[in-house]
């Protein structure tokens, strides 16, 4: 899939980053291909949050390179934010105002024009928020707020879905329908997702596994992969045996 | 950054500043209710003890509440400002700066929108206490309404710019009550909103009268207040476009990921 002519929809090379004496990030490789589902597993303060924040330019990174769809982030960052969809850990819905306004703002802010306006009830109607779509973000459930952020994220048609730690706080159903409707995009339309999660059975749902733990990829391939690896019994044992014991040369606690 | 974009991003800023705004009614309520008491009752119980000189820009006899008038206007404009910048350190907290500063704009853009849209709310507020005023009959040219504009909208931008430099340097919610004693009560008291400078300096308060004139809020007072009598004060408008230009680069400069004065809440994982 990651042929000559399509570049990766995500391309981070040797990326760092420290805050103070703690090193969040230390030279982290990862390429993600279009239609490509990838779960960041890693344990709290792993540097997965880091790692979202260089990625959507909210924090410059020390050093290395990140492309999204061959567009460097670092030179063109318009042009690369403009590719990427977002679902932020921490919820970022206008509560005040209902779900097609909130999306309505992001088509503006985005620049889409009539089409993202006209897009924006018909993301939430695929999302089964038709509904919903016009009480108050306050009144919805946890589960429908994170499907009006997901329908957001998607109005920018984007290249690179980026989705930290989306479930946090849901129930079990909503969470497997988040993430059923997020599969159903990578499939149908080749959206290349970056799901982060420290929740294994999000994991085992993965085209591929990056096991992350501070700050650096202790473990990258698909979820047999890993646990043919580590001789473990499952991915859930394959990550404690991965995360358990500091990453080498590092003196640092990563990460906060 | 293509034109049709900055305007689309311009207008949803704008417009959910605006709705908030009218969302919130009782905003715009105690936005007029703070100087409509001072001009109802401390510029009434003061009517007969400060006798206004003619002075520029008057060329006649004013009463006090007729000189207290652009100086409430200012304080009109410097309530709202700080107001913007609580709003915009409450987003911070709820994660909506995050949006906006990931949306594909330049971020001195988007933190120009902020401004404007903060503004507009400004100029809105401004207008309803003219209309107070005139119904207090205070005696406010009608032809200040239009030369007053440019001032009104400069004056704005500047306390705007200063609310978006607080809210680059303020962390949390908590804190914003406290920042904004150390900013509201000193700039509207060492001015000329309640009292001509030289009245300071005549009454000895040299330290006070130097503060006063090196305050920028003097100078936004002034500029209105000369606006109003459609007259330009030529150094009030230098003073008041230079401090918006600082503010609004060191607050650029505040939300620079670069830099990183502000932080946004880091989250675990």
């Amino acid at each position: 899939m990651n042929g000559d002519a399509v570049p990766p929809s995500l391309r981070v090379v040797r990326l760092s980053k420290r805050y103070g004496a703690l090193r969040a990030l230390d030279g982290l490789d990862l390429s993600i291909a279009p239609g490509e589902f990838v779960a960041l597993l890693g344990p709290n303060g792993a540097g997965k949050s880091t790692l979202f924040q260089l990625l959507t330019a909210l924090f410059v990174a020390d050093a290395g390179v990140i492309e999204v769809d061959g567009v460097s982030l670092a030179q063109r960052p318009s042009a690369a934010l403009a590719r990427i969809g977002v679902v932020f850990q921490q919820p970022t819905l206008d509560l005040d105002t209902d779900a097609l306004a909130n999306l309505r703002f992001h088509a503006r802010l985005h620049g889409l024009g009539h089409a993202g306006l006209q897009r924006a009830p018909v993301l939430l109607a695929e999302l089964g928020l038709s509904e919903q779509a016009a009480r108050p973000c306050r009144l919805l459930s946890g589960g429908n707020r994170r499907k009006v952020e997901l329908a957001r994220a998607l109005l920018t048609q984007p290249r690179l879905l980026l989705m930290d730690e989306p479930t946090v706080g849901l129930d079990p159903l909503s969470r497997r329908q988040l993430l059923d409707s997020v599969r159903r995009r990578c499939a149908d339309d080749g959206l290349a997702v970056l799901w982060a999660t420290h929740l294994v059975d999000e994991a085992e749902a993965a085209d591929r596994v990056l096991v992350l733990h501070r700050g650096r990829c202790r473990a990258e391939g698909s979820p047999a992969a890993i646990v043919a690896a580590q001789q473990a019994p499952d991915l859930q044992s394959a990550f404690v045996a991965l995360t358990r014991e500091p990453a080498p040369g590092r003196a640092e606690e990563a990460d906060a | 950054m293509r034109a049709g974009h900055a305007a689309q991003a311009l207008f949803a800023i704008c417009q959910r500043e605006v709705r908030r705004f009218v969302q919130q009614r009782s905003r715009l309520l105690s936005a007029l209710v703070r100087p409509t008491l001072w001009l109802a009752v401390f510029a009434a119980g003061f009517q007969n003890v400060f006798g206004m000189s003619v002075v520029e820009p008057y060329d006649r006899f004013v009463t006090y509440q007729e000189y207290v008038a652009p100086g409430l206007l200012g304080m009109v404009l410097l309530f709202n400002g700080m107001q913007s910048s609580l709003a915009m350190v409450y987003d911070r907290e709820m994660g909506m700066m995050r949006l906006l500063l990931t949306a594909p704009l330049p971020r001195v853009y988007l933190l120009a929108c902020k401004l404007l849209a903060g503004t507009v709310l400004s100029m809105l507020q401004a207008y309803a206490f003219l209309a107070v005023c005139a119904w207090f009959g205070v005696g406010l040219p009608w032809g200040g309404w239009l030369s007053a504009l440019p001032a009104l909208l400069l004056c704005g931008l500047m306390l705007g710019a200063l609310g978006l430099l607080l809210a680059a340097t303020i962390r949390q919610l908590e804190n914003f009550a406290g920042a904004m004693n150390f900013v509201i009560f000193p700039m509207f008291f060492l001015s000329s909103a309640l009292y001509p400078l030289w009245k300071l300096q005549e009454s000895g308060a040299t330290w006070v009268w130097w503060l006063a004139r090196f305050n920028p809020f003097t100078h936004a007072v002034e500029l209105i207040r000369y606006a109003l009598y459609g007259r330009l004060n030529g150094e009030a408008l230098t003073v008041v476009a230079a401090a918006t230009l600082l503010f609004f680069i060191a607050a650029a400069l505040g939300f620079d990921p670069q830099r990183g004065l502000v932080r946004l809440r880091r989250q675990a994982g």
